[in-house]
């Protein structure tokens, strides 16, 4: 796991962005337990925490790729685990149908990625950061909207 | 605004892998930060002071802290910031610990990630608005769901400080695993001597409602006024009426089924009373046994019954609490020994489990208090205990340390020698555990006191031979393969999450770990509340736990809502949806998403519909906010302007 996460540094010299959507009760905690846990991540992501997943307007995910991050990560409590009952249903749907439109606007789809993982799953928090960190690696940086403008 | 930012050393927790001082100098560089510095640890008296210090000399109107999660420290730092006269909600803080410095080596590549972290939350709190709650009443009633040793303890500590408590349990009585515990360790007390007075407090108690074979259908609302619908199953008798005489137990002719409480070693009648010493005493049918139900002829119960109390036609009931907190001591369950299937549990009669062992002990048990075996009801010459089934074994899906198991079968194996003093007893663990008080000193006199052999190794298998068992294993001490001819097997099965539990914590909106057992607020420092305001735990409900120990968390999960109740009434959060009403096209989406029914309609007076948020009600999760087409729902502190704010300054 270290040697993959240097790796990764020293292929991009540390221009890659990733931004993190993490919803307060379970990713955001998730993440902590990884820190508390000291469970080595690749430097590429930035987290924005959120209340909910419900929270996330797709808005969100299509301006952080026109503005040039490389990668929007999304995470959120596993269903039926949610704090407020019902609001990562309703993220499923929205995110799932924004990843299905990403590309019509000419943005790789794959820079984008939902998951659930929950404060307790540090582990599980550490593999999902380093594989979506390491695609991110491989596609390289986004050539942004405007390269499939003409 | 003028703003500051203050970043964190915590000692070498930061500092070691971020340049600290680089973060600070470089955060002058965002737009309207006036003050900049480091600081070794913020949390601490001194850092704090510092940040006051600096709000009043450098005019600050927000404020930065660069250090831990703010899941750790956020409200440490608002209050800090109140008393230096800012509103609260104008701070920010960036995660400069966990999810920096805690998880990477490169310094620069971390340093670099913290500045920008530092301009994400500069840029959000530029954006801050001072926010106040308003005050609400607290509904000053408890409700303990769980009435095993745990919840009897929460809910007798709340109910003596003069609280209203509503005590649930799913069981016909109270009482849990504990009741069914013949002695307990380390002092070998026996346990409804110790439980059965508590129980009866319960039932005495005038300030404690009890529903038992009750259990929890939905909840509702939030911290000091929760609404929760349970759902009172049928038991087929009128308890206002039944005395608990137990005549009807006497003349029921359908006897012979499997008796829950002594763990299917005795057979107890359809119409039934748990056990002596249940709380309610009060009898009910278990329909899938009875013979009315099953072939609708019978009755002899009813005929029988001194006061007339059975009711055929009962039916499950819904009953509404209002509640101000809820206290969940749901405890544990064991785990089936069958997923070992070369161990033969369920196949051989005489390979048990520690609570079937517990019950065969005990004088109230299948056997009146002699150990025999289930098979034959002989007394057993050699009795052979396999700890860790279902504990710390990846390949059932139990990685966990039970906790209890290794006491459990030092407490038996010094009973049985009690018992029967000619008896050998052998025990096959991995490690012994017996961390607590006096618990090592216990098992060494099970050791060196009672003779009783300990064997450090696994068993591989169990298999039958003549009339007794053969317990084969390995001896990892002596690097031998060792066979132990047993008379009684007993597997001290692991501890699980109440069946349920899953399904609980989805009806509370609290979170469970990967197991199942329910998350505590914080591993350390929260360890009997939920992520949840005003849901506390209690028990094994949240990890395996002795007596001891859930008896101490009833306690301080009682003391939590004790605090909470202290007050008249309680701020709500200031973090709720608000309406833009001009922007407002009253499509109603809203009203639709919103789970909690915390917006409504309000018209206007030329008539037009506007969609209103009812603040109180509303929890802040912003579905409303994410689904409105014109944006006019915001989500306070977390605006879409907000959230963009972050995103452009990390794409600057």
């Amino acid at each position: 796991m270290r040697d993959e996460a240097v790796t990764i540094t020293n292929q991009t010299e540390s221009s890659l962005r990733i931004v993190g959507f993490l919803c307060n009760w379970c990713s955001y905690g998730g993440a902590d337990t990884a820190g508390v846990c000291r469970f080595r991540q690749p430097p590429l992501l930035r987290i924005i925490r959120i209340p909910c997943t419900g929270r996330m307007d797709p808005m969100f995910v299509v301006k952080a790729l026109i503005q040039g991050v490389d990668g929007v990560l999304v995470s959120g409590c596993h269903p039926k685990d949610c704090h407020y009952a019902v609001g990562n249903f309703y993220a499923r749907r929205r995110l799932e149908l924004v990843g299905r439109f990403l590309p019509f606007i000419g943005i790789d789809p794959r820079r984008f990625r939902y998951t659930w993982v929950s404060a307790s799953e540090g582990q599980r928090w550490q593999q999902v950061v380093t594989e979506f960190s390491a695609l991110i690696a491989a596609l390289g940086p986004n050539p942004g909207f405007s390269a499939h403008v003409r | 605004m003028r703003i500051g930012v203050f970043v964190c050393r915590c000692g070498t927790n930061i500092a070691g892998t971020v340049d600290t001082q680089a973060v600070a100098a470089r955060a002058l560089a965002s737009p309207d930060v006036v003050y900049a510095t480091e600081l070794l640890y913020t949390c601490s008296e001194p850092g704090q002071q510092e940040i006051q210090n600096a709000v009043l000399s450098h005019r600050l109107q927000g404020v930065v802290v660069a250090a831990c999660s703010p899941r750790m420290h956020e409200l440490t730092f608002r209050r800090a910031v109140e008393k230096a006269g800012l509103n609260r909600y104008m701070l920010e803080m960036a995660n400069i610990r966990e999810h920096v410095s805690w998880i990477g080596q490169d310094k620069a590549a971390n340093t670099e990630k913290a500045v920008e972290l530092v301009r994400m939350a500069v840029a959000k709190v530029r954006r801050n608005e001072p926010l106040f709650g308003s005050q609400v009443p607290l509904t000053k009633r408890v409700m303990v769901i769980g009435g095993g040793v745990a919840g009897i303890q929460a809910a007798l500590d709340c109910a003596d400080a003069g609280l209203d408590v509503v005590l649930v349990e799913r069981e016909p009585t109270i009482g849990g695993k504990m009741a069914k515990l013949d002695k307990t360790f380390p002092t070998i007390d026996c346990s409804s001597c110790i439980l059965g007075p508590k129980m009866v407090d319960v039932a005495q108690n005038e300030n404690i409602t009890l529903h038992t074979a009750t259990e929890v259908e939905s909840l509702s609302g939030t911290i000091g006024n929760f609404t929760v619908t349970l759902r009172k199953k049928a038991v087929y008798v009128d308890w206002d009426a039944c005395t608990g005489c137990g005549l009807c137990m006497e003349k029921c002719p359908s006897k012979k089924h499997p008796d829950g409480f002594n763990e299917g070693l005795a057979t107890a009648p359809a119409i039934r009373i748990p056990f002596p010493q249940a709380i309610p005493k009060k009898a009910h049918i278990e329909r899938s046994a009875c013979r009315y139900f099953t072939t609708g002829k019978c009755r002899v119960c009813q005929k029988i019954c001194p006061v007339g109390a059975v009711r055929f036609d009962m039916e499950d009931r819904q009953v509404v609490e209002n509640v101000g907190a809820v206290i969940v001591a749901t405890g544990y369950d064991l785990f089936d020994p069958a997923a070992y299937g070369e161990y033969g549990a369920g196949r051989y009669p005489d390979v048990i489990t520690g609570m079937q062992f517990e019950r065969i002990l005990s004088a109230s048990g299948p056997f009146g208090g002699h150990i025999r075996r289930p098979s034959d009801g002989r007394e057993p010459r050699d009795i052979v205990f396999v700890a860790c089934v279902g504990s710390r074994d990846k390949s059932v899906g139990r990685p966990y340390c039970s906790g209890v198991c290794c006491m459990v079968i030092a407490k038996q194996a010094i009973l049985a020698r009690d018992h029967l003093p000619e008896a050998r007893c052998y025990v096959f663990y991995m490690d012994i555990r017996a961390p607590g008080k006096n618990y090592d000193e216990f098992v060494r006199r099970a050791v060196e006191e009672y003779g009783v052999q300990y064997i450090r190794g696994r068993v591989g298998k169990i298999y039958p031979k003549g009339d007794r068992l053969v317990v084969q294993g390995a001896d990892t001490l002596l690097g031998a393969q060792v066979e132990v001819e047993a008379d009684l097997v007993v597997l001290a099965t692991g501890v699980e999450p109440s069946r349920g539990a899953r399904e609980l914590a989805e009806k509370l909106h609290i979170s469970a770990d990967t197991h199942g057992f329910f998350m505590e607020g914080h591993p350390k420092l929260k360890p009997v509340e939920t992520n949840t305001a005003g849901i506390y735990l209690a028990g094994a409900c949240q990890g395996p736990k002795d007596i001891p120990a859930s008896v101490a968390q009833g306690s301080a999960a009682a003391a939590k809502v004790l605090a909470l109740f202290a007050r008249d009434s309680m701020t709500t959060d200031p973090q709720t949806a608000h309406v833009a009403e001009k922007v407002c096209i009253g499509c109603g989406k809203c009203l639709t998403v919103c789970p909690f029914g915390a917006i409504q309609w309000k018209t206007l007076r030329d008539g037009t519909k506007k969609a209103q948020v009812l603040e109180t009600v509303c929890q802040g999760c912003g579905l409303c906010n994410a689904t409105c087409p014109p944006k006019a729902v915001q989500l306070r502190h977390f605006t879409d302007d907000q959230i963009l704010a972050e995103l452009e300054a990390l794409c600057a």
